[in-house]
């Protein structure tokens, strides 16, 4: 009877992931701060899985950062993303990945704001057709781009070159997963595992050998707060957040954090690095800082693709240390390199945090 | 009833977002704001179900509306599924509506939001793009983005980007008749009024405080005392 009621109770989060054949739509702040993951997620989709994933050059950002900002309607948000419907219609596909957990959360309310309140469909379906004249069909699948790479987390792993064990001790390594404020808090069946206690970045974690840590603040926001980042006076709000959940994991001595969110993983690599410097504070025990990957970053050191190309180099802190712990062979010459292997200078170092 | 509770109650937020505060606090307890800003989520809640038009219109002129970051974490807590965030976000709307935003030093911050993402929006098709991430602006993100602002073409390729070019691909051109599409959006759902509310009223406040403000841009006086203006009386 109890593990029927668990069973139950669990149905709730088993969501369900489409198979094949998806309409990809891009984050603004994932192509900005982290381009290899984009590049690192379709490549791992077409050539590793032979998934079908088509983009449609029309697409434009959701206006997510706009609307959370408060200077975007409601409504000019529903319709833009409607718009996306649109596109994902004509293209002839069904379901659709947002690459950004806040474009995710916002398509997530869109849709169950349309379920509840039919009127607001309707009058987003009319100005659509007023300001473009396209029209579209309800998405049948909507899920994160993380929650495929979850789902296909096993093949993945039958295809890895590297587990995420230290190489030297032969431990799991110890990972911090962040899932991001919108994936889950909103509308907790949206996420895979729930608000409570979301598995898609553990799924992959523990799959690829490594063991996650449970820390006070785990779930506590990294701070982004939109305006309270985006406008310069109000950054302390976002670095205070973040500092609060580096205080926290700290003890546990993490050897990599990992998060589902690309204005996560940006925050919580940045602020490292200003705290450092404003503070002389890092969060491990040599001066480097917590190396904070992407999930489509750890996914593709999983299989094996080269750091520079996944885009390591963007990071503020320096990932080689989790390199060698992974025992993953780098040129280090060939870091700040461009596309053609020429010079193009190397980033300065920062006074106090070790890189 | 009375005539600012009769407009909140307007907005489809605030019919979901609140069905009845019974003041038990889980929402301050879980809110990254009330950590960090003199900011009570309970007591926002109260305050609108009180319906007392006084006291909503001071919150309306506050500074205390523009302090949540809207991670919505309140609303998995709420034991009777009120969502503070989404109270917050139809209090703004209204303020801003009403002119009432430029009262306080946070809310005059609309207008260097307006002016950067919202203007970026209509002129790119992105939010955010790096070209708009300058290090002076951010200094926060260190010297390896100083490196990337300078290398982005360089960077972006080598990183399979089709960075300012036609096509698909990530930080792409977004093609003139597709911003199109996007402007047409804006003016037929209301962005466009909601674009124009902050500029009269920001230019009517900078007229007031004496600042030199530009008709559109970042290059100007008004942007840069909202963008970095803080009197130090915000935080708990």
């Amino acid at each position: 009877m109890v593990l029927e009621g668990k069973k139950r109770v669990w149905e709730d989060y088993q969501k369900e992931i489409a198979n094949d054949h998806y309409f990809y739509v891009r984050s603004c702040i994932r192509q900005t701060f982290f381009p290899g993951s984009e590049t690192t997620f379709l490549r791992i989709m077409k050539n590793d899985l032979g998934k079908d994933v088509f983009e449609d050059a029309r697409h434009t950002t959701c206006t997510g950062i706009g609307y959370h900002t408060d200077i975007v309607p409601l409504e000019t948000t529903m319709t833009v993303i409607a718009r996306h419907f649109a596109l994902m219609t004509e293209a002839g596909y069904v379901n659709i990945i947002p690459s950004c957990v806040t474009s995710f959360g916002l398509y997530t309310e869109v849709l169950e704001t349309w379920k509840h309140f039919p009127e607001i469909e309707e009058k987003i379906r009319e100005y659509l057709w007023k300001a473009t004249k396209r029209e579209f069909k309800i998405p049948e699948n909507l899920v994160h781009t993380s929650d495929i790479i979850y789902k296909f987390r096993s093949q993945i792993k039958e295809k890895s070159k590297v587990s995420l064990i230290n190489k030297r001790t032969g431990e799991p390594l110890k990972v911090v997963e962040h899932i991001g404020c919108h994936y889950s808090k909103m509308f907790p069946t949206s996420g895979v595992g729930g608000a409570e206690f979301p598995s898609v970045l553990t799924g992959m974690i523990e799959s690829w050998g490594g063991s996650v840590i449970d820390y006070p603040e785990r779930r506590h926001c990294c701070g982004f707060g939109f305006r309270q980042y985006l406008v310069m006076a109000n950054r302390g709000y976002s670095v205070s957040n973040s500092k609060k959940k580096f205080e926290s994991m700290r003890p546990f001595q993490p050897d990599f954090i990992v998060a589902n969110c690309p204005g996560c993983s940006m925050f919580l690599d940045r602020w490292q690095y200003t705290i450092a410097e404003l503070e002389g504070v890092t969060y491990d025990n040599r001066g480097m800082g917590i190396p904070v990957l992407t999930y489509e970053e750890m996914a593709g050191l999983v299989m094996g693709y080269s750091p520079w190309e996944l885009g390591l180099q963007m990071h503020q802190v320096s990932v080689e240390q989790l390199l060698d712990k992974l025992g993953i062979k780098y040129d280090k010459e060939q870091k700040y390199r461009g596309a053609k292997g020429q010079k193009i200078g190397e980033p300065q170092k920062p006074q106090f945090l070790i890189v | 009833m009375g005539k600012l509770y009769d407009k909140l109650n307007q907005d489809i937020r605030f019919i979901e977002g609140l069905n009845g505060c019974m003041n038990c606090g889980v929402c301050t307890a879980i809110c990254p704001a009330a950590e960090f800003y003199h900011y009570d989520p309970r007591v926002i809640c109260d305050t609108v179900q009180s319906k007392d038009e006084a006291l909503i219109e001071a919150l309306l002129r506050s500074e205390t509306i523009w302090y949540c970051g809207e991670c919505m974490s309140c609303k998995t807590r709420c034991p009777r599924n009120n969502t503070p965030g989404f109270i917050i976000m139809t209090l703004r709307k209204l303020s801003q509506e009403l002119g009432y935003f430029t009262d306080s030093e946070k809310g005059r911050q609309q207008f260097a939001i307006k002016r950067a993402i919202g203007e970026n929006i209509l002129r790119t098709g992105y939010c955010v793009h790096p070209d708009i991430v300058s290090p002076q602006m951010h200094p926060e993100q260190g010297p390896v983005w100083d490196w990337i602002s300078r290398n982005t073409p360089e960077i972006m390729e080598k990183l399979g980007s089709n960075y300012k070019q036609n096509g698909i691909g990530g930080l792409r051109n977004i093609a003139p008749e597709v911003l199109d599409e996007i402007n047409k959006i804006f003016e037929v759902t209301g962005c466009k009024t909601m674009f124009d509310t902050i500029e009269r009223h920001s230019k009517h406040k900078a007229d007031e405080m004496g600042i030199e403000i530009s008709p559109e841009g970042i290059g100007n006086e008004y942007f840069m005392t909202v963008y970095t203006e803080n009197n130090g009386t915000h935080n708990a």
